[in-house]
């Protein structure tokens, strides 16, 4: 198995806040790992990390078994290979549907525009937006937006797809068709790292689910494993609390 | 009544001579607001590039400007740049006035920018984009379209400040028309020929700066 991903002491601090304590992981081909855990607990931080949206304090990060220097190496050709997902969708207004999906494409990685419309319009058509693709992104649901944003990302050709929390701003109803698509890229055998709240979704199409708290990972299993029997007393809790609400 | 009828006698007789004039107060205003934007641009940029010292250039720029009177901007342009080179005078009111609408506009492109979602810049470089290029294609369309309105206002204003191009001889609506009133003895029509002038000029600008708003409150959601 190729290592797509790997954290060894992995630090981050806001001034005198330190939000990472030292993360080791892990993430292999094809492997999607869910990061869980209580608000404030660093997902987020910890996902921004891995594509250098957020300079790390410490520790050493390897993407695709090369070692990353933020002073030396061009960020932004990391980023070409390791795709994001937010929470707010963060499409640009000014763009049509199609525009957004072979910005980047066209602009950064030069292919032509022919080309890049062609794929881009077959992304679309694989998130089920492909009659979507001249209308601006203020006339579209928040899943579709999502959905939107999934194409987009893909655009790219990533090898690995980050999604922080790309459920939490949409209407219930609106929930399902972006896990979905989400469902369906981890089937193609992408790698992912989703930060999320959908447990069920986690239960399901997880490989292994990490458990933050406070900054640090508490417990790291196999997902089945984690939900039925987990170990640590704060996992135990969280699940309590999180089931029931 | 007759006030009233010799009010506009006289202004159909001055029409051909205030058109004339009030074009070259239109040309000023355009050219300065325009030349303006890339002043005001560049500085802008300058105050968020995130250095200091640059940003510190770009504050020294703006208290000069806001911190003197117009009048005193334009003149020691004027006989400044008249001294070193050989520049008409249509230049150098055009750019006295356009730096002193950048120093405005500047602050008007900072506020646009920085109100644009800082989601916009992070989504940009998560594909890959560096900071110039995903701010030419992606922060400023968006910032320019918010600032149009308030650009819209700058060209009011800067409309009007031109009459001040007066004092170096430009033969713009304020000058020609105090020139006619005081040869024809009668100043305060002419004032009043040239305030409705002015009314309908910035009147008509208003009524486009409203479209302008109105479209954007359509296509912003
Ligand atoms: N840019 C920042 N500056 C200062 N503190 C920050 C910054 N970003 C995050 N933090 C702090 O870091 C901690 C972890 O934040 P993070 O966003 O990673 O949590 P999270 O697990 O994603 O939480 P949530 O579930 O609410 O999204 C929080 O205490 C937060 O206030
Ligand atoms: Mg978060």
């Amino acid at each position: 198995m190729k290592e797509m991903i790997r954290l060894e002491g992995l630090v981050k601090s806001f001034g005198e806040l330190q939000v990472l304590r030292g993360i080791d992981l892990t993430v292999e081909e094809s492997e999607v790992v869910c990061l869980i855990g209580a608000s404030g607990s660093g997902k987020s931080t910890l996902l921004r990390c891995l594509n250098f949206l957020e300079e790390s304090s410490g520790g050493k990060i390897h993407i695709e078994g090369r070692q990353i220097d933020p002073k030396t190496d061009d960020l932004n050709k990391i980023r070409e290979k390791v795709g994001m997902v937010f929470q707010h969708f963060n499409l640009f207004p000014h763009m049509t549907v199609l525009e957004n999906v072979i910005e980047a494409p066209v602009r950064v990685k030069k292919v032509p525009k022919e080309q890049a419309v062609r794929e881009a319009k077959a992304l679309l058509d694989k998130v089920g937006l492909a009659e979507k693709a001249d209308v601006y992104p203020g006339k579209l649901s928040g899943g579709q937006k999502q959905r939107v944003a999934i194409a987009r990302a893909l655009a790219m050709k990533p090898d690995i797809m980050l999604f922080d929390e790309a459920t939490s701003a949409l209407d219930p109803e609106l929930v399902e068709e972006v896990l979905r698509t989400m469902r369906e890229l981890a089937e193609e055998g992408m790698t992912m790292v989703v930060v999320t709240h959908e447990m069920n979704f986690a239960r399901e199409v997880a490989d292994t689910i990490v458990f933050l708290h406070g900054g640090s990972i508490i417990e790291k299993a196999p997902a089945e494993q984690f939900f039925t029997n987990p170990q640590a007393p704060e996992t135990q809790n969280f699940l309590q609390t999180t089931v029931l609400r | 009544m007759t006030g009233i009828a010799h009010f506009f006698e006289t202004f159909a007789d001055s029409g051909g001579m205030l058109t004339r004039a009030m074009l070259l107060t239109l040309e000023l205003a355009v050219v300065s607001i325009l030349l303006g934007i890339v002043v005001g641009l560049l500085f802008a940029l300058l105050k968020l590039s995130g250095w200091k010292s640059v940003a510190w250039i770009s504050d020294v720029y703006i208290y000069l400007v806001r911190g003197t009177p117009l009048i005193v901007q334009i003149f020691i342009l004027y006989f400044g740049l008249s001294g070193l080179f050989l520049i008409p005078d249509f230049w150098a009111a055009s750019l006295a006035l356009a730096l002193h609408n950048g120093a405005y506009i500047a602050e008007i492109f900072r506020g646009s920018i920085q109100s644009i979602d800082k989601g916009q810049m992070e989504g940009a470089t998560s594909l890959g984009m560096n900071r110039s290029l995903a701010m030419r294609r992606i922060i400023l369309p968006q910032a320019f379209r918010r600032a149009l309105p308030p650009l819209g206002n700058q060209f009011i204003i800067g409309l009007k400040d031109s009459s001040l191009a007066a004092f170096i001889s430009m033969n713009e609506l304020f000058n020609v028309a105090t020139t006619l009133g005081s040869n024809n003895f009668d100043e305060m029509t002419y004032l009043l020929i040239v305030a409705v002038y002015y009314l309908i000029l910035v009147g008509v600008l208003t009524l486009l700066v409203r479209a302008v708003e109105r479209r954007m409150a359509v296509s912003e959601r």
